[in-house]
Parts: structure tokens; sequence; C-alpha cells
């Protein structure tokens, strides 16, 4: 087994935090096992993100071609499965992102290698890979283990390991001889499609009210907008708000939305999944209003109450309302 | 065209207080009520608006216990024509590879033009079975779909990507793909629809109807498996507030003003 892989996540010419955030993982379990670290990177005009690599990992593997240019589940297959057959590693790190999740299970059927997905924490003993997940809603945690293998395949959530890596010696980079494989015609990448501009920016707010299914119905979004404008805030939401409908998209916070860092955030029915957590934890003060008291946001917030928003929210309106606040 | 969807029931999990059994190894389930996955609501609706605007013919699937036929009915009432239950005591223990073995074996040489499921389930999240899949019946497939347009015989899938982005992929049929929530807006379906499906067949499937042995399925056949469970470790944990409620807000308006957030 010849060492610990990182597959390099980027796009648009820029490496994304979690090929980092692996390469710190992964040189932890690199020296504890005593192999290399060795980080892929797959793309097209790529010697500047190599560069960048190279600080943190023994070695960089670059294959390099005008099809590579983006991600696409079945080249980065193609390139990964002929790689593995020439010798596997020990593990392969990749992202539990929108592209971790479209190729890793196809990867894992067509090496036969065991994967396990989602992964905040992983180890290696024995001879098996050993991984802590959140399931249910974050509100329970597990220990899944491989029980065949090595090698094996991981997938990890983002934000779970600090990085960079403390500085060491540069990496050697390695141009794979390998040939390069083709988009396929009955799956083929068209475009990116970017967010319309939303006329309000959630991402400029001082003070945000964010809501969440706690809001129960589109009429009630009238009390939390009371509540913001008296605050001189906005109303933000988390996902199922925007799934639903009753807010535009562009107003959604967390990892498929937006990052958020007010002074003030303000969470109102809101669970707090670890996909919301991504996009807010950043703020300054957070206070959580929620009817449960396992809520996951709970272990974000500053501040908490225990109760219902419905009960919470006009005592609040009421009492700004009684003493203007400016 | 022949379209299946894939379901699954799972423990509705907010504003429950979940507890551990005391093996470790699972949820205490005797108190949870159970529903059909969020995702798979939004992949099954999408197979029916599907089967409204082009002719097509609707299977759904599930693998489960005995009362997991109730997301079967739910798909029935919603528009369904067959229904598929796979059930074996055995199957207990699974990992997503193993169940998506067993899925692929009850697809047996049917020719699905369209394979639907969640982007992954709300209970133990791995995101797997639908790829797993698709890859094993050498199906092209896009995850995380947010919106389908169809020219034909060919389709726009858009996918969506981090931080408001999205992908567009052009893909022929057959396909699979999972379904990201927000794709469109699940039906209600009333209680009279689901009685009146009642008596609708279910076609029950075990290991030896999939041709499948006891040591190829549950953990024995299972690739990886989950070894224990506890509560997740307490992160910074919120300073609670408590009083009521005129006294509550003073406090909140008080923390407000102190942050910086108004008035100063």
């Amino acid at each position: 087994m010849s060492g610990i892989w990182v597959l390099a996540e980027h796009r648009e010419g820029s490496l994304r935090e979690i090929t980092f955030e692996m390469l710190a993982k992964g040189r932890e379990l690199a020296l504890q096992q005593g192999v290399p670290l060795v980080c892929l990177l797959l793309g097209n005009q790529i010697s500047e993100m190599a560069k960048d690599l190279q600080s943190q990992a023994d070695q960089v593997w670059t294959l390099e071609g005008a099809c590579l240019e983006h991600f696409h589940s079945e080249t980065y297959q193609a390139v990964l499965a002929e790689l593995w057959s020439q010798g596997p590693p020990l593990a392969a790190l990749i992202g539990h992102t929108a592209q971790g999740m479209e190729l890793t299970p196809a990867l894992s059927v067509a090496l036969n290698i065991p994967l396990i997905t989602d992964c905040l924490d992983v180890s290696i003993s024995q001879e098996s890979l050993r991984c802590v997940r959140q399931i249910y809603n974050g509100k329970i945690q597990s220990v899944t283990v491989t029980t065949s293998g090595p090698p094996f395949l991981v997938t990890c959530r983002p934000g779970s390991w600090a990085w960079p890596s403390p500085p060491a010696p540069p990496g050697q980079l390695k141009v794979l001889g390998l040939s390069l494989p083709e988009e396929p015609d009955y799956k083929h990448f068209i475009q990116y499609l970017y967010q319309e501009n939303e006329a309000v920016d959630i991402t400029q707010a001082d003070i945000l009210v964010s809501i969440g299914r706690g809001i129960e119905a589109v009429e009630n979004i009238s009390l939390a907008q009371e509540l913001a404008d008296l605050l001189g805030g906005v109303v933000s939401c988390s996902r199922p708000v925007a799934d639903w409908k009753w807010l535009p998209k562009g107003r959604q916070v967390g990892c498929s939305g937006k990052t958020v860092r007010p002074k003030i955030y303000l969470a109102l029915g809101i669970s707090g999944a670890f996909q919301h957590q991504i996009g807010m934890k950043g703020s300054e003060t957070i206070i959580a209003v929620n009817k449960d008291p396992k809520a996951p946001i709970f272990q974000v917030a500053d501040y908490g109450i225990i109760g219902d928003l419905f009960q919470v929210v006009p005592a609040l309106i009421e009492k700004i309302k009684e003493n203007p606040l400016k | 065209m022949k379209i299946l969807v894939c379901l699954k029931r799972v423990p509705e999990t907010t504003e429950v207080d979940l507890q551990i059994t005391s093996d470790g190894k699972d949820i205490k389930r005797d108190q949870l009520v159970y529903s059909l996955n969020e995702w798979d609501s939004y992949a099954l609706e999408e197979a029916v608006r599907i089967k409204e605007a082009r002719e097509a013919q609707v299977t759904v699937l599930t693998v489960g216990e005995p009362d997991a036929q109730d997301v079967l009915r739910r798909g029935l009432a919603m528009g369904a024509d067959e229904a598929i239950h796979i059930q074996d005591p055995q199957l207990l223990g699974s990992d997503p590879w193993v169940l998506a073995k067993v899925i692929q074996r009850a697809v047996g040489d049917q020719r699905f033009d369209l394979i639907l499921t969640g982007a992954r389930s709300g209970d133990e999240g791995w995101g797997q079975v639908g790829v797993n899949l698709a890859e094993l019946l050498g199906m092209p497939h896009a995850t995380l779909v947010t919106r389908v347009e169809w020219d034909q015989d060919r389709i726009k899938v858009f996918r969506e990507l981090e931080g408001g982005l999205e992908e567009v992929l052009a893909m022929t049929l057959p396909a699979l793909l999972t379904i990201q929530t927000g794709i469109n807006e699940p039906r209600y379906v009333s209680i009279t629809r689901i009685r009146k499906v009642r008596n609708m067949e279910i076609q029950l499937k075990g290991l030896a109807d999939l041709g499948l042995s006891a040591g190829e399925v549950g953990a024995s056949g299972s690739r990886i498996q989950v070894e224990s469970l506890s509560l997740p470790p307490l992160g910074k944990q919120a300073r609670i507030l408590t009083g009521k409620g005129e006294e509550l807000a003073s406090q909140l308006i008080e923390i407000i003003k102190s942050k910086g957030g108004i008035g100063i």
C-alpha cells in the first residue's frame, strides 16, 4: 500500500478548503502509519495549485488536460481506477461534497473497496478504518468501522479539521503518465449556473433574523420581518424555508447557500444541521430559540432560549416598541 | 417510459430526545414515529409529475421491515402503478453496498429508463445507495439534483453545488438521479387516498427470490458496520436564558445591545 491519498478539490481555478482540511488529517494518518501523504490533483492549468499543495503533502501527483478542466465523476473515476490498479493506497480521502458524493460511491463499487461516507474523524488501526460520523440530524454520534480491506475509501465532512498543517519540506511533484479520459456523451457538462442577484444581500447585514422549519407557515414570516425591521436587520433562513419557496434561495444560510458573519445571528426555529452551521458559525454572537432542547443549534449558539418562538418573538417585539431602541 | 423510485421509511427525529439501546449499537425505537424519508418524498413527487406530463409507469420499491409498506402505500396513493417490498430478517445490519446489491437483484432484467432515489436519508445519511446502485446497473447517474428539464429522451440535469452554485449536465436515458430537497413541492396525500389503495398488490420479495444467500447480506455480507453509538460531545453550549416572556425579552434586548446590535 503506497500511502494516504487525498483527492484535491478545486473549482474554477481555486482549491477548495476541504482539500487543505483533508491534507491536515491525511498528514496525521500518514505519520502514524509511516507512509507518504500523496495529494492527487487532476485539472487543467494547475501549476499554481500544485505549488500550493506541495507545502502540504509529501508528494503531489498531477494529471493535466482540457478534459479535466472541471470535475466530472466519470473522467475522475477513470483516472483514479487506473491509478489504483498500478498500486492502491492504504486509504484515499475525498470530500463529502457535491463532487465527492457524485464520485466516491461509484468508485467504491467499481474498485470493490469499502467506503465510509461523511466522516468527522478518521483513524486507522489494526488494518481497519474507524470513522466518527454524526447521524439522525446530528443527534447521535456513531463509530463506523470497515470489516474488509485495506485499502479504504472515505469521504470527509467539510469543516471537520483545522488547517494548514505545520510547515514541512516541500513535497515532490510527479506528473502522472496516464491516458486522458474523455467525457462520455451520455453525461456531459454544460455549464455552471450562478444564483441570480438578490435585492437583499444577507452577507452584508449586521443583524440576521433567521428562520427555519419552526416558523411553520408562510404567513408567519411577517413576524420575523417585523422583528428584523425593528432591529434594523434582515430576514434569512435555513434550507427548508427556501425549499418550500417561502423565501428566495438567496436568503438561505448554509453549505449550499450563503456563508454569513453578522454581529448578531438570531436563529428562530432552526435545528442547526451541520450544513446550516457551516454557513453561520462564524457569526459574532449567535442567539437561538428552539423548542427542542437537544437541537444541535444550542451547541454553536452563545445564548439559547428553549421555548416557542411564537411566544418569544411577540414579547420581544412588544418590548422594543415600548422602549424604542433609539 | 418506466420509472423506479426507491423509498425508505425513517424515524422522525426533530423535537425527539433520542436514546441509545443498552448494547450501544442502535437507537431506542419503540416510541418513535416513522415516515417517508424527506428526500425520497421529493423523488416520488418528481416521478409522479413525469408520469403526469409524459406517460410513464412508476414502480416504487423499499427494503425494510413489514411496517415499511407504509411508504409504498403512500407511493401508490400518489400515483405509482406498482410496488415492490423487499423484506427478509437476514437483511438486518446490511451496509449501503449490500442494500444496493439487493435492489439491483430486485430490478433484475426490468429495464427502467429512469431511477430516482433521495440524495440521502435523514437517519444514517450515508448518501451511498443510489450511486452504488447506478454503478452496479451500469447506469449513468447524477446526484443532488434540483431540476430536470426534458427534451424528448434527453434530459438537462441541474445539480446543487456549494455556495449557491449549480452545475448543468446533459444526459441521456437510462439514468439514475438522486434528488435533493426543494426540487418540487410534494403534494399532500390524504388518508382517504391511502385507504383507497389498500387493496393494491405489493410484491413481496425475500432473499430466495433475489438469488442471494444469507452470507451475502446483513452484517456478514457487509464491508462496513456500526460499532457503537453515543451522544455527540457537547459543543461550546449556549448559555440558556430563562424567565417569563417579558423578562426574557428584556434579557434578549440587553444582549443584542451589548453585542453591538442596536442603538449604539
